[in-house]
């Protein structure tokens, strides 16, 4: 226990919507409204916050917020690498360095999303209800890598991570008959835990297994009720020293252990690469990184208490509990079937706010503020002793992920 | 507009000069991946080393164009104005190059005959004088309807 160890004191969140339904704030004011709130929930001023952390496809440049909020001095300003959803753990890990290793004593990680202001997400830029384009298609000089890679992937109609999700998810019910009601299960509990939770978007909007099931097909085998809701809103977690954590506003909360991970060949995933290894297709990709995280800690997966696991879409749920070990590979349909992720009686409560599919999607940020939440009995489902909770990051991409424990 | 597989106004291909020479074999209607010149080893995307023994030497092997559905999606939501719906998303196992598999899309298929092991052959389509498509239909005609199915045996051994 001799290593020093990073503390998340603060975290806090604007109103989360529907999408587009934020027109009035800008994405940036937003953040900073998230980022205000999270450092009076830790007790500090914003003039003790010296360090800003996010994670990829983030709009709000860390160097125009600090200005904006007026912090004395930003002495340190981090990106994470790892594609949005899959770096957001990584995000809080790097604050967690920073302050372990003296670059700043209080960096807060942000996430804020009002995708109505600019594009949505998976369309590549096209407006589906204008009138075609009378030009035929035709090649065009990649100004990335991502798009160079995206161009494997674009001609053939491969935009909505709904369908490019869908891929890994097939071959996994192909190999081990998971079924359209397994996934369905998912969706449905994470509901019934939102149906608690005030900042629910969907939280008055109750969902049977029936309901799923009648949902509209978006990219077989993902019905609208498998996809993550698509929401405007901004949450942000204040991570510091444990030094400083000690006389603070709340109970800390650890950061036991962290990773990022992506296995030999990946790229960006099943997204934009066909060629994944075949022992890796129809996984969350995590495994390697999941065995690293838990060796970190000296833990397994039977010492996790509650768990928040990023939730774009839910057979993304069920690869990650097979690489993180809770069931065996191909075991992840009857696994969910037999109620483990469902708040109470659940040995495994997942997403206990609602995640993504029902609270809403800040990238997996808010997956974070729940593990803290969790550990410090807020949560609305509370799971009682609760002392490790697991807090994922988008698998089939790149990934990251955090091991929280209450101080 | 045409019979096109998708209309006009989808978002375009895009290359840098690592991927340019694959795109120019397609122009050509040549399925080709890259081959590392030190071990043999094919790839695709095309990339500037050989992930496995760093090579930077590469030539291209051409491919017969078969394969198999290796993994698809059923899509139902448009992109583009005008898009016949709904449009298959294949991952293609291809004949010829150990592991290698690319994105495309599954034509003249009924969406309920599309299954992971149907056997698949390459179809061009012509975008423009600089562009061509590879996409891929069933070896053999796709089975009648399941009701179809259920009352003539010959047929249902196709599958």
């Amino acid at each position: 226990m001799g290593r020093p160890r990073a503390q998340i004191v603060g975290v806090g969140e604007t109103r989360y919507t529907r999408w587009g339904k934020i027109g009035d704030v800008t994405e940036h004011a937003l953040a900073c409204q998230a980022i205000q709130r999270a450092v009076a929930d830790a007790g500090l001023s914003i003039d003790d916050v010296d360090g800003l952390a996010s994670f990829a496809d983030d709009r709000n440049e860390a160097v125009f917020l600090a200005a904006e909020l007026g912090l004395p001095a930003l002495r340190f300003a981090n990106m994470v690498w790892m594609p949005g959803g899959g770096g957001g753990c990584a995000a809080v890990a790097n604050a967690a360095m920073a302050v372990e290793t003296g670059q700043a004593e209080v960096v807060v990680v942000y996430r804020s999303l009002c995708q109505g202001q600019f594009f949505r997400f998976g369309t590549g830029g096209v407006d589906a209800s204008a009138p075609a384009s009378p030009k035929p298609p035709t090649l065009q000089q990649a100004s990335s890598l991502m798009l160079a890679s995206m161009g494997f992937a674009m001609p053939y109609g491969l935009l909505m991570a709904a369908a490019a999700y869908a891929l890994p998810t097939r071959r996994h019910m192909h190999l081990y008959g998971t079924t359209s009601e397994q996934l369905g299960r998912i969706a449905v509990t994470f509901r019934e835990h939102a149906s608690r939770n005030p900042r629910a978007v969907m939280g008055g909007r109750a969902m049977t297994l029936e309901d799923h099931q009648a949902s509209p097909m978006i990219a077989d085998p993902h019905r609208l009720f498998d996809c993550c809701l698509e929401s405007d809103g901004a949450c942000a977690v204040v991570v510091t020293t444990l030094e400083r954590a000690r006389n603070l506003a709340k109970r800390p909360v650890e950061i036991l252990a962290s990773e990022q991970g992506a296995p030999k060949g990946y790229a960006f995933g099943p997204f934009t690469n066909a060629n994944i290894a075949d022992a890796l297709y129809a996984t969350g990709g995590c495994e390697e990184m999941a065995s690293r995280l838990f060796g970190k800690a000296g833990a397994g997966a039977g010492d996790i208490d509650v768990a928040q696991i990023y939730d774009h879409f839910t057979g993304c749920v069920l690869l990650q509990l097979e690489d993180y070990g809770f069931c065996k590979r191909g075991e992840g349909g009857p696994f969910v079937e037999s109620g483990v992720l469902s708040w109470p009686n659940g040995s495994l409560p997942t997403n206990t706010h609602g995640g993504s599919l029902s609270e809403a999607y800040i990238h997996g940020l808010n997956h974070v503020v729940e593990g803290v939440r969790s550990l410090r009995g807020e949560s609305t489902c509370p799971v009682e002793g609760a002392e490790v909770c697991l807090v994922t990051s988008a698998a089939c991409v790149p990934s990251s992920a955090l091991l929280l424990g209450r101080r | 507009m045409s019979d096109r597989f998708f209309p006009d106004g989808m978002p375009p291909p895009l290359a840098d000069a690592t991927t340019l020479p694959w795109w120019q074999a397609l122009c050509q209607h040549r399925l080709v991946v890259q081959r590392c010149a030190a071990c043999g080893q094919t790839r695709l995307p095309p990339a500037p080393l050989c992930p496995e023994c760093r090579s930077g030497d590469s030539d291209w092997k051409e491919l017969s164009g078969r394969g198999e559905v290796y993994t698809y999606t059923i899509v139902h939501r448009p992109i583009a104005a005008g898009q016949k719906l709904p449009y298959v998303i294949a991952v293609i196992a291809l004949e010829g190059a150990e592991g290698v598999r690319m994105i495309s899309n599954l034509v003249g298929v009924e969406p309920e005959a599309v299954a992971i092991g149907l056997p698949v052959e390459l179809v061009w389509e012509d975008m423009s004088a600089e562009l061509a498509l590879p996409r891929f239909r069933p070896v053999v005609p796709s089975p009648p309807s399941p009701l179809e199915r259920h009352d003539s045996g010959p047929c249902s051994a196709r599958r």
